[in-house]
């Protein structure tokens, strides 16, 4: 699997080799184009409706005649889309960082050392995988319960603080750090700790990249799991609190596509700036994953 | 005493240091937990009262059950419809994304955008979407066309190829770009040897891009299959006034689950239902391995 990387650079160079300009390829050109705008319709859709009045919400002309910001005073005014809205960063982030560290020390670990159990060690882990987390909500909540970590930030990100596919991930990339470097470290004086850090860890940086936007994203989405694990208005995360925000009988749906939108919009930003970075992680994870 | 040991046996050490906490980790909060589902499967219990040996009664309960049935079957429908939808879809677009230089990025951006988007958030757009007159978006561009209004989410039959649509919608640009991964990785000089032959497209197609796209057609049945099995988030904001509605026509196993166990409290039958979950994934996933080894 060693040609992967350069699978993912090439896929983010346009292909050099044809070079006529038919009809057909017009056509395979508009048709893409009319699909690829069809696909953002329902996040245009909502961006618009969120800058609507009230009485234009149910016209179907995408730019709105009188964009207003009014529906996003008024969520944010409210105050709970607000420390939902903080809730999700900090549960987000400090899950990240979590991964980033645990998974690629394990990764770290079971590629470049040799000791008694690495193998038990490798495939337990792995075995992980085939566990889906819809059987762990009931047992994970018995424990949650027992712990007083219901309610908690705790109790919302214990669960993830390390992933199978993070640790696979990463101890794949290592195997493409020189061993040789890690000897020289050695031999300089360097104990194993500063030679994970400052040695191997500068090397998968692109890994680790791709890695922080999949569980900050996954994070930033996760609904089950926050939705069974907290109680008070104040604990819930973003889609656990949009969700119960679009139930309540009196509220307009241009308010609900506010919401969606405040939940959409960061990660879209991100995206945005880090796209190609972003799509070669996606090609990496999933390829290596 | 740790510098008498030697390089190897220092090694062992810090190898065992670094994998303490995430050794516990594994133990407590993924194996400890996937015996306990299975333990409770087997037992009675309410949260409140003591827990009761139940033998195979959940398991019985679950056979007898016609709503597991319903939603057993509708759990498949999604992802018969699902993934074969989606594969041939991000297919489609990837193999004709591939042929075009102009605007290559751009229209790559509009496919994926989709995937940056939390499930939650789409499924309350769509929801509005599928709304009657005045109020939804795709009922009224029906209006404007004087077409007859169609009932989304009210029908039994429609509702679940209505949650279905944004689902597949949001895994489309994901598998586009694994797809086009997957064409850039095949050797260009088959394509070249094809065109000396004067090979016509179509063969070209199904004998050489088909067949060596095999592994990534594998990774991707199998990707999209364990999410369809999944689904929850979709279906469960689609539908909060009656979940898995109407008439359970569009309930999904997670979902029954979810029901059983936080608003039944009834722990011990929700375990079985995780169980049976747990089952179908594995067999999944070991057909995944069963086809991979083959090619």
């Amino acid at each position: 699997m060693s040609d992967i990387t350069p699978t993912a650079d090439a896929l983010l160079m346009a292909k050099p080799a044809p070079r006529s300009r038919n009809m057909g390829q017009i056509i395979r050109w508009l048709l893409l184009f009319i699909g690829g705008i069809a696909m953002v319709m329902p996040i245009a859709y909502m961006i618009s409706t969120s800058l609507k009045w009230p009485h234009e919400v149910y016209n179907v002309n995408l730019i709105p005649v009188e964009p207003t910001i009014e529906n996003y005073t008024y969520v944010l005014e409210d105050g709970r889309f607000y420390w939902w809205f903080v809730n999700s960063i900090i549960i987000a982030t400090i899950t990240t960082i979590c991964n980033l560290l645990f998974d690629s020390l394990v990764g770290y670990t079971l590629c470049k050392f040799r000791f008694p159990g690495r193998t038990i060690v490798f495939i337990a882990i792995l075995s992980t995988l085939m566990i889906p987390t819809e059987m762990l909500v009931i047992p994970w909540y018995l424990m949650s319960q027992s712990f007083g970590w219901l309610d908690s930030y705790w109790g919302i990100m214990f669960p993830g603080l390390m992933t199978a596919f993070g640790t696979f991930l990463m101890k794949q990339f290592f195997e493409s750090v020189p061993d040789d470097f890690i000897e020289a470290a050695r031999i300089d004086g360097l104990n194993e700790l500063q030679i994970w850090w400052t040695v191997a860890m500068p090397l998968v940086k692109p890994a680790l990249a791709a890695l922080a936007i999949f569980v900050f994203l996954g994070n930033w989405t996760a609904f089950l799991w926050p939705l069974i694990v907290t109680n008070s208005v104040d604990m819930y995360t973003i889609p656990v609190g949009l969700s119960g925000f679009g139930d309540e009988a009196d509220v307009a749906w241009e308010l609900i596509m506010t919401g969606a939108a405040i939940s959409t919009i960061p990660t879209l930003i991100v995206f945005l700036i880090f796209q190609r970075f972003i799509i070669r992680g996606v090609v990496m994870a999933g390829l290596k994953g | 005493m740790y510098r008498n040991l030697t390089i190897r046996q220092k090694q062992i050490v810090w190898a065992w240091a670094f994998l303490a906490i995430p050794v516990l980790f594994y133990t407590v909060i993924r194996f400890y937990p996937t015996g306990n589902a299975i333990l409770i499967s087997f037992q009675n219990w309410n949260l409140l009262g003591s827990r009761t040996w139940a033998g195979l009664e959940n398991y019985e309960k679950l056979w007898n059950d016609p709503v597991f049935w319903k939603v057993f079957q509708n759990t498949f429908v999604y992802l018969l419809l699902g993934t074969p939808i989606s594969l041939v879809l991000s297919f489609i677009i990837a193999y004709h994304l591939d042929k075009l230089r102009f605007m290559h990025g751009f229209l790559r951006m509009l496919y994926f955008l989709p995937f940056m988007t939390s499930a939650v958030a789409m499924a309350w757009v769509w929801r509005w979407f599928y709304q009657d007159v005045p109020i939804g978006l795709f009922n009224n561009i029906l209006a404007g066309f004087g077409i007859p209004q169609i009932k989304f989410l009210q029908s039994t039959t429609n509702a679940l190829p209505a949650v279905l649509a944004p689902a597949v919608w949001a895994g489309l640009g994901f598998q586009v770009i694994i797809f086009m991964a997957g064409l850039r990785a095949i050797p260009t000089s088959y394509y070249e040897a094809a065109k000396i032959d004067g090979v016509g497209w179509w063969t070209v197609l199904t004998q050489i891009t088909i067949p060596l796209l095999r592994p990534t057609i594998v990774f991707i049945v199998v990707f999209s299959s364990i999410g369809f099995l999944r689904i929850f988030d979709h279906v469960f904001n689609m539908t909060t006034n009656n979940p898995g509605g109407p008439l359970n026509a569009t309930k999904p196993l997670v979902l029954m689950i979810y029901d059983t166990a936080f608003n039944g409290f009834d722990m011990g039958y929700a375990a079985a239902q995780t169980v049976v979950l747990f089952t179908i994934l594995l067999i999944v996933s070991l057909i995944q391995l069963r086809l991979l080894r083959s090619t």
